[in-house]
């Protein structure tokens, strides 16, 4: 497996705050991180923060709407919150902005937002596989626009009520039958790799 | 032979005449007048021999001039909630859509110097973009089946950037409001107005009346809002060795920050915010103090002269500032600032059908005190609307960008039609040319079938 050496500042540390520090050293340069471990440690911190927003904010405070009211609009609500993939996005967005060394999306063979099924072959594929294999991942390389990349897909299981009432209840979603523990997406990391 | 090598000589010279005053204009002169490659935008025009506020760098390319861009309309686009902001373009997974259309970057959509193929709001792809990402919207949406891709953006169905009036559950919310509410209001200026503002008694005039100019000033000063402790001659004109009789065009920027940054970015102010230092002038969120100092400023006030709409012909060279509509020492507001000034310069069909509008009439009575507050519609009322203060909840200061709700037109629909008109009502009149042009005299005759489909999807 190809090994992607991370320049500068440690990416993973830097780019989710896992670390506030950037401490590498060219020996830790040289040795190069292994793409799969990148990506599998990104998506750790994704995953987490995916579960505690949704489980420790949205299913919290917005019981009956009391404090805060999740919605789709949040922008137009006084007491609006993203809903949790919305915030998702909104990460996703943010480190676009910051760095081109990862990226990363939220993606479903059943999406809400038609722009977000899967696009590229390993995306359907990957999504494919994660849902026909609950709790496995799927990796591959692609090359897309000239450039190869390590690209992963984990599965977005459904941790709440809210995830598979929303999905189930929105008018544009194509399944409306999703249970908690389902797996109802998936998570695509990109990694670009050396050429 | 003797002939031959003078006129090599004299060629020569004049070779070199040529190239050092074009080398003086390229290198030396802030505004390089022969360098324009193309008519520029209606939006860019006002700035367009001030190449370095767009060009930093000649070797900067997309990525330089994309900061530009950024520097002036970024903000502005964020508060739009940008439905195709670039980093929904980074996503290596767009790579072969970036291949059509590369929409990480402004000049994609928008390339300046293009006359012959710019359209409204600068767009100078073909019209039918949308095509390059949407062409299977139809297997989403059955009722855009057989729509031409040159539709997409027709008033009332949807915008590139700005969809806040716009989005489905938006237009389901508004189905079946009536074309005018019962009670209708403009919210904001009615909150404007009856903001509870401190009025303390003027103080004595801190400048010797000793002339009758001075007291004239004196007692328009009196009977103006600036009559405060806070607002007394030395405000505005100085002291002791700073004292001024003229004071700068942009003297007001002291006190009213919020209202200057919109006039700096609108097509009123803009050729003021350019600085000498071009890259000094943008993004214009940083504080604007220097810009009071002429010498940081490279071009001189806009004059309608300099416009591209009809403007009154008697005012063509008159330099546009804040006192060109609110006066200096009367300090006008009300009609006189929203609409005797406006009216003052603007000549076009649109402006000269307001007087005796629907619209008009209502201000005449708001203005008479015989309709509430806020029930007045000026020509500020919709192109210069008021919004939250940046800084203060609950207080409303007046965007002085008068493009800020016309690019496109359905951005006026929230922050002001809809306090009054239903959503379809609204929708339909921005939508009709000859509405417009009469000034909204008269029932549209355009209809707009969105909210008709979003209310049958709902259905479905």
């Amino acid at each position: 497996m190809k090994t992607m050496k991370i320049w500068g500042c440690a990416v993973l540390a830097g780019s989710v705050a896992l670390s506030t520090g950037c401490g590498g050293n060219e020996e830790a340069k040289s040795a190069g991180v292994d793409p799969q471990l990148m990506a599998d440690s990104l998506f750790a911190v994704m995953a987490a923060d995916r579960a505690n927003y949704t489980k420790l904010i949205i299913k919290r405070l917005s019981a009956e709407g009391e404090f805060i009211k999740a919605d789709e609009h949040w922008e137009d609500i006084a007491n609006g919150a993203p809903l949790p993939a919305q915030m998702f996005r909104f990460g996703a967005e943010a480190v676009a902005e910051r760095t081109d060394a990862f990226s990363y999306s939220l993606q479903s063979l059943w999406p809400i937002n038609k722009q977000n099924a899967p696009r590229t072959e390993v995306e359907k594929a990957g999504l494919q596989y994660i849902a026909d294999n609950p709790g496995k991942n799927y990796y591959a390389e692609e090359t897309l626009g000239g450039v190869n990349y390590y690209t992963a897909v984990y599965p977005d299981v459904a941790v709440a009520t809210p995830c598979v009432d929303c999905h189930n209840g929105h008018k544009d979603s194509p399944r409306t039958d999703f249970k908690i523990g389902d797996t109802m997406g998936g998570v695509v990391v990109r990694i670009p790799l050396e050429s | 032979m003797k002939k031959v090598t003078l006129f090599y000589s004299l060629l020569t010279l004049a070779v070199l005449a040529v190239a050092g005053v074009w080398a003086n204009e390229l290198f030396l002169e802030p505004k390089k007048e022969t360098f324009l490659i193309g008519e520029t935008t209606h939006g860019h025009h006002q700035i367009e021999l001030a190449c370095a506020t767009c060009h930093q760098s000649p070797f900067g390319g997309d990525d330089l001039l994309q900061d530009a861009c950024v520097g002036c309309h970024g903000a502005e686009l964020k508060q739009a909630q940008d439905s195709h902001p670039k980093s929904k373009f980074t996503d290596p997974r767009n790579a072969d859509r970036l291949a059509q259309i590369d929409a990480r970057y402004c000049v994609a959509c928008h390339r300046e110097h293009r006359p012959r193929i710019t359209r409204d709001m600068g767009v100078t792809l073909a019209t039918d973009y949308c095509i390059a990402c949407h062409e299977d919207i139809a297997e989403d949406r059955p009722s855009h089946e057989g729509m031409a891709f040159d539709t997409c953006a027709s008033a009332g169905c949807h915008n590139y950037h700005d969809n806040r009036a716009l989005y489905e559950d938006f237009l389901t919310q508004h189905a079946g409001e009536p074309p005018l509410h019962p009670q209708p209001v403009l919210a904001a200026m009615q909150a404007y107005l009856e903001y509870p503002a401190a009025t303390p008694a003027p103080p004595p005039a801190d400048y010797p009346l000793t002339s009758d100019a001075a007291e004239q000033a004196h007692q328009q000063w009196l009977h103006s809002a600036h009559a405060n402790p806070d607002s007394n001659c030395s405000a505005c004109h100085g002291t002791g060795e700073s004292f001024t009789e003229q004071p700068d065009a942009l003297v007001c920027i002291d006190c009213h920050q919020p209202q200057a940054a919109g006039f700096l970015r609108g097509k009123h102010g803009m050729r003021l915010a350019v600085r000498r230092q071009a890259e000094e002038s943008f993004p214009l969120n940083q504080a604007l103090q220097p810009l009071m100092d002429p010498n940081q400023r490279l071009l001189t006030p806009m004059t309608p002269a300099q416009g591209r709409l009809p403007f009154k012909t008697e005012v063509a060279h008159t330099e546009l500032t804040c006192n060109s509509c609110h006066g200096a020492h009367d300090y006008q507001l009300g009609l006189a600032a929203a609409v005797d000034a406006c009216l003052g310069c603007h000549d076009d069909e649109h402006s000269r059908q307001y007087q005796g509008s629907p619209h008009h009439q209502l201000a005449l009575k708001a203005a008479a005190g015989e309709l509430s507050p806020g029930s007045g519609v000026t020509c500020a009322s919709c192109h210069m609307p008021k919004v939250d203060h940046p800084h203060e909840a609950g207080r409303f200061v007046t965007e002085h960008n008068q493009n800020a709700t016309l690019r496109p037109n359905e951005k006026m629909l929230r922050p002001v039609c809809l306090d009054c008109h239903g959503l379809q009502f609204a929708q339909d009149a921005l939508a009709d040319p000859a509405l417009i042009h009469n000034n909204f005299s008269g029932q549209p005759r355009v209809a707009i079938d969105s909210i008709n489909m979003a209310k049958e999807r709902a259905k479905e």
